[in-house]
């Protein structure tokens, strides 16, 4: 043991002082990256640290502070992490550069897949997907003999089942935290019905027969969730099935790993995964697909973006993906998915595939509407057509406001 | 003391107070009455996205800012009068809501639902914390010497703490099957959910409020006791009065101006009520009015954000607590002139 000890901590000082052992050239321009926090980004930033002269920040409200490091000349950090979501308004500002130099020059292992073009031109290079997908306790539908959900339907059939057998505190968990979560989980439901957010001419089309079925349909899923589903958000529902608190719930690919975790998890094993439950027949499986990736900043100089590109091509690499192959659905050469990710693959490779997340401005404003109007239907206070106007209302504020519309 | 002397050791203060208080309101007050638009422009672009196995391109119409030679979003601004205003008060639908008799429909709207709830925290949090931080006063001012020291250090505790953090500390004892509510639960011998509707949340908050500023109002009275003139006790003693009357007629007249001083802290600071919204997460069942202010200033997904209406609800934040600290400082302004 003390043995071990003294060889691990030779192996770490050996792995700092020749930090860039694992990487294929020696970096000598800082570098710098700002990106989410969660599993996937540690590893990768993990992996472009072995090139030397590089840190990483990784903040889970990187949102709202990427738009304004990347709007200063010269920019703060060089290398983004974004997701389709995020990406708008540093397309939108013009902040960050278009990569196709970049790509043909250090871009060989990159598979086309990878290759965010906007108008014509590469701005950012993804590295895996996720989505929200049906997550399941196989032990407890296999001791009840309840066949993998397949709609939305068969899923409140079996919640009536688990119910009844109480094997669990609730058998349903939702990720419908007021704001962001809540308003992602109607979009999910909502898309799901053949749902379209708005006009051609960016006036809203959400208080439509679409909407009312989706808010119905996740009224009826809330009898079976713990009642305090208004707070939860993705880390709360991992925890709940981690300590089998819940059977099933909708949750983003990215937390599967997580359900195997032994130090976290009581259900080693026992959860699997499937494809998002469909909303009606014929349907697109009631999820969006989100792609996770790199950027580049515009304000910052040729030699800086270069280095900058090249240390992000290390971090992205099939070594990486390799050691690290249960944290995502990568989208890197050499990816082998394991049990965990069938759902997410089965969803995305579903016919008729769900939409990617819609990143427009218009989208913006409509998310924050629906996060800030939907929780009153769910508390009583509204019926779903008065909380559906409200939305209506507020995104014609901002969009009025912003200009989008006269 | 020559004007000269008075003006140099006042300078500075008045110098920050004009810099940090007065040209920032200045600002938003005037950013209130402007609103700054991007240009936006449509065309038809192809975009390609990912897919698990391939790409998948679309072309379609966007909407997208139009960028300048400079780089930066072409962007016109314009003076809008009171449209800033008249969007955050919605008075057409607030009216209609009243003459209709429907108070959910008024709670409906974002403003309206923040007010009461700011109004509700703000004077049901008033009294409770004079009460208890009076009551804390007089309890030590009566314990032993020799304990008075531990004593004034815990009870000051929960004022040292982070705002944030004690909010947040609290939830968790009660969110979910945390140790109160698993507490609660044994103890009642049911389930118990203490965030799945508003009254439940709205409780837990004020009673943060109350254990975390008592501590204040109890210091502030504590030191006031200690002036109080003791001749006067014990001729109110002689004259037969019971420790209730001598509280009552002697003791909180001494502290009213203290009273008043507290009241004034208290009704500035819970009237901007922040925090326990954040802490509690309590977005779905009730929001104050500095949260408002707050959630139009973040920038949404699309990197827009509501800086107009965000000032014109600051501005109106202003007003509301000018109007409940009316009576207060009218009362404070006559005292002064009749004692001077």
């Amino acid at each position: 043991m003390y043995f071990k000890k003294i060889a691990l901590a030779g192996a770490i000082t050996l792995l700092s002082t020749t930090a860039w052992a694992g990487c294929a050239f020696e970096n000598t321009v800082p570098v710098k990256s700002f990106s989410a926090g969660f599993e996937a980004w540690k590893s990768v930033t993990e992996a472009m640290a072995e090139c030397g002269n590089f840190s990483a920040e990784l903040d889970q409200e990187f949102r709202t502070k990427q738009p304004s490091a990347f709007a200063a000349n010269p920019a703060l950090y060089q290398i983004g992490g974004v997701s389709n979501g995020t990406i708008t308004p540093l397309i939108n500002e013009g902040t960050i550069r278009p990569l196709d130099d970049l790509v043909a020059k250090y871009g060989q292992n990159l598979t086309p897949n990878q290759l965010i073009a906007i108008d014509g031109k590469v701005m950012a290079v993804a590295m895996m997907v996720n989505t929200q997908h049906l997550m399941f306790r196989k032990d407890i539908l296999d001791e009840l003999g309840i066949d993998v959900p397949v709609t939305w339907d068969d899923v409140l059939a079996a919640a009536a089942k688990i119910k009844e057998a109480g094997v669990v505190d609730y058998p349903l968990g939702g990720t419908m935290k007021t704001g962001w979560n809540l308003a992602q989980d109607f979009n999910n439901m909502f898309l799901g019905f053949g749902g379209t957010f708005v006009n051609a001419d960016s006036t809203p089309s959400v208080n439509s027969e679409a909407g009312i079925k989706a808010l119905e349909k996740m009224k009826e899923l809330t009898a079976y969730m713990d009642p305090e589903y208004l707070v939860s958000d993705s880390t709360y529902v991992q925890q709940q099935f981690q300590q089998g608190k819940i059977a099933m719930a909708n949750l983003w690919a990215s937390r599967a790993a997580a359900m195997d975790d032994a130090n976290e998890s009581q259900v080693t094993g026992k959860v699997d995964t499937a494809s998002a439950p469909l909303a009606m027949e014929g349907g697109a499986p009631a999820t969006t697909l989100w792609w996770d990736g790199i950027v580049i900043a515009k304000n910052i100089s040729d030699d800086e973006a270069d280095a900058a590109f090249r240390v992000a091509m290390e971090g992205l690499d099939k070594e990486m993906v390799q050691a690290n192959s249960d944290e995502a659905i990568w989208l890197i050469n050499g990816y082998e998915p394991n049990r965990l990710a069938n759902g997410a693959i089965a969803a995305a490779t579903a016919d008729p595939a769900p939409a990617p997340y819609p990143s427009t401005s218009q989208m913006g404003m409509m998310h924050t509407a629906l996060g800030n109007n939907l929780a009153s239907f769910f508390t009583g206070e509204s019926t779903a057509e008065q909380a559906l106007a409200n939305v209506e209302a507020e995104y014609l504020k901002s969009a009025k406001e912003a200009g989008l519309i006269k | 003391m020559k004007f000269k002397t008075f003006a140099a050791f006042v300078a500075p203060s008045i110098f920050m107070m004009l810099l940090f208080i007065a040209a920032p309101l200045v600002s938003v007050f005037s950013q209130s009455f402007y609103l700054t638009q991007p240009q936006f422009e449509t065309v038809e672009v192809e975009n390609c996205t990912a897919g698990f196995l391939k790409q998948t391109c679309v072309t379609e119409e966007k909407t997208r800012p139009i960028l300048g030679d400079d780089g930066k979003i072409v962007t016109e601004t314009k003076y809008v009068g009171w449209q800033s205003y008249i969007n955050v008060l919605e008075p057409e639908r607030a009216w209609a809501a009243i003459s209709a008799g429907s108070v959910s429909a008024l709670l409906s709207i974002d403003f309206w639902k923040a007010l009461r709830f700011t109004l509700t925290f703000t004077l049901i949090t008033l009294p409770l914390v004079i009460i208890v931080g009076l009551a804390l006063a007089v309890a030590v001012n009566n314990a032993t010497r020799a304990i008075r020291g531990p004593v004034i250090f815990i009870s000051l505790l929960p004022f040292i703490i982070t705002p944030v953090i004690g909010a947040l500390s609290i939830r968790w004892l009660f969110v979910g099957d945390g140790i109160m509510t698993a507490f609660l639960e044994w103890w009642l011998q049911r389930d118990i959910a203490l965030f799945a509707q508003g009254w439940t949340i709205e409780i837990l908050m004020m009673g943060y409020r109350v254990w975390h500023v008592a501590p204040f109002a109890f210091v502030v009275l504590y030191a006031g006791l200690q002036t109080v003139n003791q001749d006067t006790l014990e001729s109110a003693i002689i004259d037969g009065a019971s420790r209730w009357e001598r509280l009552r007629y002697v003791v909180i007249p001494h502290l009213m101006p203290l009273i008043i001083f507290l009241s004034l802290i208290h009704l500035m600071d819970s009237y901007r009520v922040f925090d326990e919204i954040i802490g509690f997460s309590s977005e779905a069942h009730v929001i104050s009015l500095q949260w408002l202010t707050f959630d139009l200033l973040t920038p949404d997904d699309s990197g827009n954000r509501s800086i107009s209406r965000a000032s014109a609800s600051a501005m109106l934040t202003m007003i509301g607590i000018i109007i409940l600290l009316y009576p207060l400082l009218r009362r404070t302004w006559r005292d002064h002139k009749g004692t001077s």
